[in-house]
């Protein structure tokens, strides 16, 4: 039951061969076994959950039951959820209890869904490793000695190790995929402005998406038919039609035009990762999709121009974290900035520091130019490489991360070897596109790869198409880590 | 030698939206401490801004009323510095495409009339308010101003007195109360004017400015421009520089003092705002606000000048506020015959008056424009007197009827009569002889007692007019 499929859950319940507290009961008591070894989740609240599966079983015995009702979903703690501690795994928010629900939780909870718990992550999602939580760091079911990649690590983690059948993440810089890639699971980030920010904890406001993590592609699917939802309280939201995101799942790949970018198998590439990588390729093309060489030529000026824009926006968003009106305030200080300072200085990660201070500086009167907007710029042309990518291909594939997961603390004192774990995901944030990574094998040490697909505009239904038909084919994603087995 | 005095005002007009810009709060003045402040407005993680798109209108109203460009697309950029009550730790402001550029707003003065050059006006949020009494050791913060919609409206350096810049001030309040985007309430804050103040020899090119902040009435703003360019004048006759500051005015002392120099002022890191989309203004909108724009004070000024003939001093005072100027324009329909003078003497007189001792004003009418037209009637048909109309006229005000009962009542209509006045002019005559003969004899005050003892003789009811030209005629005999 643990490793079941969102349909197979939902046909139990619906059948009443399950009931959603049994089932939530399962989840949590995995979690109540795993969580001290993988350190997932930062708030389990078995009460609360309880009893939304109460209700939830109460909407299935009415006939009232929607694909998701009853089934327990666990939350990146970047989400507000009324009445749950929402940390963003920061100090600064250690004592928060949010007061409203974010727009997800709001779908979620209307589709009769139950929140399983609040995942942990990279302090305010600035990380690829979950290592910079101040919760501690996130470990990899498939190598607790390993990190699950970031920064929704803690998501990657439960849903890999089967704590969780299927959780929310966020992605500013690949924040959703290399997690997915590097815990064997998949993940999706949708194009900018379709799942609403709105409750969504700010990092880089035009570059944070929401996204689901699952074990599949059908799941991802099922989720984001709940997710995507025009939201007039979050202004780059974006109104259109209603899709169901399950529907071109089974459609033929014959024809289909991958195209493969010759920057993302260069140098930096570990070769266990690019011969996996190839390995999907070569099973795509005997699904009937064909090769297609494509460019993506600024693609190596997308990481120094994200650690422009991120870190501006951030240190803009974190300013209200001040200790003035809630979160965490220092003990003793002598005056307002003193205040100000020592909340800042303590209750704030190194990491997070060192976004502030790079992003103040690239903002500050001087420097503007010659940072902020000329990154701006880069962002527009990497935009454009894949338009034209685009005009040749349906799809743009390649590997999330270039290396399997990696130990932890190894590159903690690097930042920069730390950023470059996320150079084939960051391009699809500038440009806002949709992209999802699905296991395509395992690596060095048998750790999973994943399968990085970018699609164009909206194209999330063609994105999970391809990779359904792909997980039809393979059972990358249905394996679990040793030694957890559910 | 002698100095000019250079001012620019940079004003901050509330706009009368019941929701604040980025927020659905209140915007409703006076509520208890934050019980007018969103999830959005004390910046709680996770929420964002959506801005309001009446304010936006509004914005768009002023800019068609000045003649300015409106931007079709502008952007909203975040001012980033810390502070208690700007819970954000940002301020969303306009930068560098602000809704509105250009316009100009004509002024006048007693050297006669000007325009102002408008750089700009950019829509923004107000902060909250930080309460220092009340609290020992601590500052308290309300937030319920925070979020609030303001239009700031800068204008180019080109006021030349404190008396211009008054006149700009109250012209500008005036026209953004005129076409409904600010109430105008300056105790409340709605309205409050920054002034850049500088002085040169004239010629010269401009010299370093300081400026005032938060002045909020058209009294502190002339006092406080008045003492700058004093402080400025003297310290350069002294052979000192001005330093570039923010100063703050102080209105018990009467004098204005350093806030924070150049060197201390906040690199406030400028950059738009990721939450915001650009702001998009089609040319259907902008035609549908602009098709309900009212006809603007300017137009009507000129108009009462060339149709009416009245000076631009009476034009300037009726177009004071649009309730003002549509009060005289509807007492002018009613009126028996055109009397356009009459009638604009009488709305910027004793109407005015009237209503300043009351504390109301041209919105609250207490008086309605067609009986108003009946009582101005009366005066011109020689009913009653001027003099007799003022009483009149406060009994309508205090609702004892009409003005022909309230004449009737008090028993003022005058006699008019030429044969009952000749009478009672030979009366007086006969019974006053000593003052005929001083009069006779070149003393002109005679004349005066004897009109005193005809009107008393009526119980003030004669036409003074009559009076004097019937005495006048008997006594050259």
């Amino acid at each position: 039951m643990l490793n079941a499929s969102l349909k197979e859950l939902s046909a139990s319940l619906a059948a009443k061969r399950i009931s959603s507290v049994e089932l939530t009961r399962a989840f949590l008591a995995r979690i109540g076994e795993l969580n001290g070894k993988l350190n997932a989740f930062i708030t389990v609240d078995a009460d609360k959950s309880l009893a939304q599966a109460r209700a939830a079983d109460g909407l299935i015995a009415k006939g009232a039951a929607r694909p998701l009702t009853g089934i327990p979903v666990a939350h990146k703690d970047i989400f507000v959820a009324r009445d749950w501690l929402t940390t963003c795994g920061s100090k600064i928010l250690s004592n928060f209890v949010a007061p409203y629900d974010a727009h997800l939780i709001e779908r979620f909870n209307g589709a009769g869904a139950v929140l399983l718990g609040k995942t942990n992550m990279d302090e305010f999602a600035m990380g690829s490793s979950s290592e910079s939580s101040f919760y501690g760091p996130v470990r990899n079911p498939w190598n607790p000695e390993c990190v699950p990649g970031g920064s929704s690590g803690g998501s990657a983690a439960a849903v890999a190790a089967r704590m969780a059948p299927a959780a929310t993440g966020t992605d500013t810089g690949g924040s959703i995929r290399q997690p997915a890639a590097l815990s064997g699971i998949s993940g999706l980030k949708p194009t900018y402005g379709l799942v609403s920010r709105y409750g969504m904890i700010a990092f880089a406001s035009s570059l944070d998406q929401g996204g689901p993590l699952a074990k599949s592609a059908e799941d991802l699917a099922l989720l984001l038919n709940v997710m995507a939802d025009y939201d007039k309280r979050d202004s780059t939201s974006v109104e259109r039609a209603k899709e169901d995101y399950t529907r071109d799942l089974d459609a033929p790949l014959s024809g289909l035009r991958v195209g493969v970018p010759r920057e993302h198998f260069g140098e930096g590439l570990a070769p266990d990762v690019g011969k996996a990588v190839e390995a999907a390729l070569a099973q795509l093309e005997k699904l009937g999709a064909k090769r297609v060489p494509v460019e993506l030529p600024n693609s190596s000026l997308s990481v120094p121009a994200y650690y422009v824009i991120a870190p501006a926006e951030a240190s803009s968003n974190l300013s209200r974290f001040d200790g003035a009106r809630y979160g965490y305030r220092a003990r003793d200080y002598t005056d307002l900035a003193d205040m100000y300072r020592k909340t800042r200085a303590e209750g704030f990660g190194e990491e997070v520091r060192r976004r502030i201070l790079i992003g103040t500086y690239v903002l500050s009167h001087g420097y503007y130019d010659a940072y902020y907007l000329k990154a701006q710029r880069i962002r527009r042309l990497i935009a454009n490489d894949f338009t034209q990518a685009f005009k040749r291909c349906d799809v743009v594939i390649g590997p999330t991360s270039p290396t399997v997961a990696f130990r932890i603390g190894a590159k903690t004192s690097d930042p920069v070897q730390m950023y470059l774990n996320d150079i084939y995901t960051i391009p699809a944030n500038l440009a806002g596109l949709p992209a999802a990574s699905v296991p395509c094998g395992f690596g060095a040490g048998g750790l999973p790869v994943g399968l990085h697909l970018v699609g164009n505009y909206f194209s999330e239904a063609k994105i999970l198409n391809v990779a359904h038909r792909y997980q039809r084919e393979t059972d990358w994603h249905a394996r679990e880590p040793a030694g957890l087995k559910s | 030698m002698n100095w000019e005095i250079v001012i620019g005002l940079e004003t901050h007009a509330q706009l009368s939206t019941v929701s604040k810009m980025f927020s659905g709060a209140s915007t409703a003045f006076g509520a208890a401490p934050n019980t007018q402040a969103s999830a959005v407005d004390i910046a709680l993680p996770g929420v964002l801004p959506v801005a309001n798109k009446g304010a936006v209108e509004r914005a768009i109203r002023f800019g068609l009323a000045v003649g300015g460009t409106i931007n079709r697309r502008s952007i909203f950029a975040r001012k980033n510095y810390f502070y208690p009550d700007l819970p954000k730790g940002y301020q969303i402001s306009q930068y560098e495409l602000p809704i509105v550029q250009g316009g100009t707003i004509s002024i006048l003065t007693k050297t006669g009339e000007r325009s102002i050059r408008l750089t700009r006006a950019h829509l923004e949020e107000d902060a909250g308010k930080s309460l220092h009494e009340d609290f020992q050791g601590m500052s308290g913060i309300d937030l319920n101003r925070a979020g609030t919609p303001l239009l700031e409206i800068v204008s180019e350096p080109d006021m030349r007195s404190a008396e211009e810049a008054v006149a700009y001030a109250k012209t500008l309040h005036s026209l953004v109360r005129w076409i409904g985007i600010c109430d105008g309430n300056m105790q409340e804050g709605s309205f409050r004017c920054d002034a850049n103040v500088s002085v040169r020899r004239p010629g010269a090119s401009l010299g370093t400015r300081c400026e005032i902040k938060n002045l909020n009435s058209f009294r502190f703003l002339e006092r406080a421009i008045e003492f700058e360019a004093k402080r400025q004048i003297e310290i350069l006759e002294d052979g000192g520089k001005i330093a570039q500051e923010t100063r703050l005015y102080d209105s018990d002392k009467d004098e204005t003092r350093s806030m924070r120099s150049k060197e201390e002022a906040h690199d406030y890191r400028y950059f738009p705002d990721p939450d915001l989309l650009p702001l998009e203004v089609s040319e259907e909108w902008l035609n549908e606000v602009r098709g309900r724009l009212p006809e603007l004070p300017q137009a009507k000024r000129e108009k009462y000048q060339r149709e009416y003939e009245l000076s631009a001093y009476d034009a300037n005072l009726l177009t004071e506020s649009r309730e003002k100027a549509e009060y005289f324009e509807a007492t002018q329909k009613f009126l028996s015959g055109p009397a356009p003078k009459t009638v604009a003497n009488w709305v910027n007189g004793e109407l005015s008056a009237l209503l300043n001792d009351r504390g109301v004003d041209f919105s609250r009418v207490l008086v309605t424009q067609e009986a108003f037209a009946r009582l101005l009637d009366r005066i011109r048909d020689g009913t009653i007197s001027a003099n007799a109309a003022k009483g009149v006229l406060q009994g309508m005000a205090n609702g004892e009827g009409s003005a022909d009962e309230i004449i009737a009542k008090r028993g003022l209509k005058q006699i008019s009569d030429t044969g009952a006045i000749e009478k009672i002019v030979d009366d007086v005559l006969a019974g006053n002889a000593k003052q005929v003969e001083d009069y006779r004899a070149g003393k002109d005050k005679a004349f005066n007692s004897l009109v005193g003892q005809v009107m008393k003789a009526t119980q003030g009811k004669a036409n003074p007019a009559q009076v004097n030209e019937i005495l006048k005629r008997k006594l050259a005999r």
